[in-house]
């Protein structure tokens, strides 16, 4: 197994590098120079992995639906990151970079949430180890998200609104951004996906290749042979992507699949679909594909799916697209919807919104009877129920 | 001699630059601002071409940039309305952005015209170091262009050694490390302010971000070249307008 890393300045291809302002440089620096030494480190990785198992409830289960797999015709397997604590893959992050915190020696902890999931799960990890919190979301989202905010005010954490630009996900990062260039020296921001400047894109990415290492020993297990001929995965940032891809990347077999947020269409100016639209650029730190104007304005995007809905990915995903190592492709909200109702009533799921995307794209494909399937099933649906009690 | 090189040559204390958005608060402002800043006095300016996502700015730049978008400003208008500027004025003029604009323009295009336009230098404050040497420094040199770098409280002497000899025209000093608009108070940064002055950095320095009245500027211009000021003249603008006695009386409350 080939291990995908960046090089010494944070590029994958020409994907990735660290653009911020010099104001930012000194907090960089500080993590480029350590994370990888601290990640490295015996005592860091027993506290680590011993939070996962004891207090996140990992490793979570590899289920073969037997449901989808008579429906479908082929082998699928979840990968039941919703069995999570705080219900989803974002504690995986959550945990590492708190602890990492704590080792730069760190008093406070800034992050930004979309959904809400990251900002639970950092409030979560924030209380466990006793670090002072602030999260910051879009004020379109604290309204469409209510109950994680009251979650992440019980957890202790502070939760700060964002009103500039368009009042979501992409600007409550901006305000994390600023309030780390405004508390360069006590502060650490917890990056929720695999984007912004080096390394946080690769330190994410670590945290969270648990899962495609979980993934790989399960099935081997299970099947005798730890690579199936899919893994599929949705993708807002990436980072639940990257996690399930991990492990199996040039593995010369498993074919990655990430599904992307089409919104109402993916020309219907209402999308998420940042490879089918987006051009190159820099956004939040990172050169990457995003969704922008002609003149380099960032478009605000749609997805019914907060934890999508995000005009950029991760740098890694455009490199893993570009040299054709990961396929990308997009399900529309409604395609979503239809399959998350699908697998609640298949299999008594109910998937969150953004893994929904994953299930979808079941339908668009030509599986053959032996081709063995592993979705990762990110999170779970509690969040969405506001959303899912209207179109039942 | 390029301009900015030339005034400091000229002057080396008490320069005063102002930043402001281009298109704001309408979208043909630019020349009125360009004109009437020049008649009252100031000896630079710093032009800004809005972005959507300003991650070292605080709400009123924020608020600026995003209006200057919602009236139509793009780089490709700003350099139609600056194509006359040098008829009006001789001042220093220097275009300040993020990358993504420059990117999607295409960056050498961009140097390229500024060069045609007049432009004397650049300052992008999200373009790493490694990468303007690396991909820029010599379409910069080559268009005479200069690249005006940031140094704030919390960078290294190493770096800012570095940064000292990668830039031309000068060095721009980060009063604190803030996003613009703060209302830090300078007295408190003396110490940094006068550690950078024993370090005889080869370019001269301008102090900017919460430079916002008289005591401010005159605490900025004792212990470098001049000040930089860029929320506080927006604000003005975004109250009173771009009138040339309006603008003529901030700029002469500053300096009194």
């Amino acid at each position: 197994m080939k291990k995908l890393k960046p090089d010494k300045q944070g590029y994958y291809g020409e994907f990735g590098g660290a653009f911020v302002p010099e104001m930012l440089y000194p907090n960089l620096y500080e993590l480029q120079e350590q994370y990888e030494s601290i990640l490295q480190n015996s005592s860091f990785q027993e506290e680590f992995k011993s939070l996962l198992r004891d207090y996140a409830g990992r490793p979570t289960p590899l289920f073969f639906s037997k449901n989808l797999s008579k429906h479908f015709n082929a082998q699928i397997y979840l990968k039941r990151e919703d069995l999570n604590h705080t219900g989803a893959h974002k504690i995986n992050n959550a945990i590492g970079q708190v602890l990492l915190a704590k080792r730069l020696n760190k008093k406070r902890i800034i992050a930004e949430t979309g959904a809400g999931q990251h900002g639970v799960a950092t409030a979560t990890a924030c209380a466990l180890l006793n670090l002072d919190c602030t999260i910051f979301m879009g004020e379109v989202d604290i309204d469409r998200q209510k109950p994680n905010v009251e979650r992440m005010r019980i957890l202790g954490a502070k939760v700060v609104a964002a009103t500039s630009g368009s009042k979501t996900l992409k600007d409550a990062t901006n305000e994390a951004i600023r309030e780390w260039i405004n508390n360069p020296v006590d502060t650490h921001y917890v990056i929720g996906s695999v984007v912004g400047p080096h390394p946080y894109p690769d330190m994410v990415a670590q945290f969270q290749s648990v899962i495609s290492q979980e993934i790989k020993q399960q099935l081997k297990e299970k099947t005798g042979n730890g690579h199936p001929d899919y893994i599929i995965a949705c993708m807002g940032g990436g980072s639940n992507a990257i996690g399930a891809f991990y492990h199996f990347i040039d593995n010369g077999k498993t074919k990655l699949i990430a599904v992307e947020a089409g919104g109402e269409g993916v020309y219907s100016g209402k999308t998420a679909a940042t490879i089918a639209l987006g051009k190159k650029g820099i956004i939040h730190g990172s050169k990457t594909y995003l969704i922008q104007t002609e003149d380099g304005q960032i478009v605000e995007p749609h997805s019914i799916s907060a934890g999508l809905d995000y005009p950029g990915i991760g740098p890694v995903h455009s490199y893993l697209h570009d040299t054709g190592k990961a396929q990308v492709v997009n399900v529309t909200d409604q395609e979503a919807l239809d399959a998350a109702f699908h697998l609640s009533k298949l299999d008594g799921i109910i998937p969150a919104l953004e893994s929904a995307h994953a299930l979808a794209y079941l339908h668009k494909m030509n599986l053959k009877e032996r081709d063995v399937i592993v979705i990762n099933l990110s999170g779970r649906g509690d969040k969405d129920m506001l959303t899912y009690q209207k179109f039942v | 001699m390029n301009r900015i090189e030339s005034l400091f040559k000229k002057k080396q204390n008490g320069i005063l630059s102002i930043y402001f958005t281009a298109g704001f608060p309408q979208l043909n402002d630019t020349l009125s601002v360009i004109r009437n800043l020049e008649e009252s006095g100031v000896d630079m300016l710093e032009i800004g071409f809005p972005f959507s996502d300003p991650l070292a700015d605080g709400p009123v730049i924020q608020h600026s940039s995003f209006k200057a978008i919602e009236n139509g400003m793009t780089l490709t208008l700003l350099f139609e309305q600056l194509k006359d500027a040098r008829q009006h004025t001789q001042m220093p003029l220097v275009l300040m952005g993020y990358m993504n604009p420059v990117l999607q323009y295409g960056e050498k295009n961009f140097i390229k015209k500024c060069k045609e336009v007049g432009i004397d230098g650049v300052i992008l404050p999200d373009m790493p170091l490694d990468y303007f040497e690396r991909e820029l420094n010599s379409v910069f040199l080559e268009n005479d262009i200069l690249n005006i770098m940031l140094i704030t409280p919390e960078t290294s002497e190493k770096r800012i050694k570095y940064i000292d000899q990668l830039s031309k025209g000068f060095v721009y000093m980060v009063s604190s490390n803030s996003i613009t608009g703060g209302k830090n108070n300078m007295d408190l940064q003396t110490n940094y302010f006068s550690r950078i002055n024993n370090m005889r950095l080869k370019n001269p320095t301008l102090t900017g971000f919460g430079i916002r009245d008289h005591q401010t500027y005159k605490t900025a211009c004792q212990y470098s070249n001049g000040a930089i000021i860029g929320t506080a003249f927006i604000q003005h603008i975004a109250e009173h307008g771009v009138e040339k006695n309006s603008i003529q009386s901030f700029i002469k409350k500053l300096r009194k």
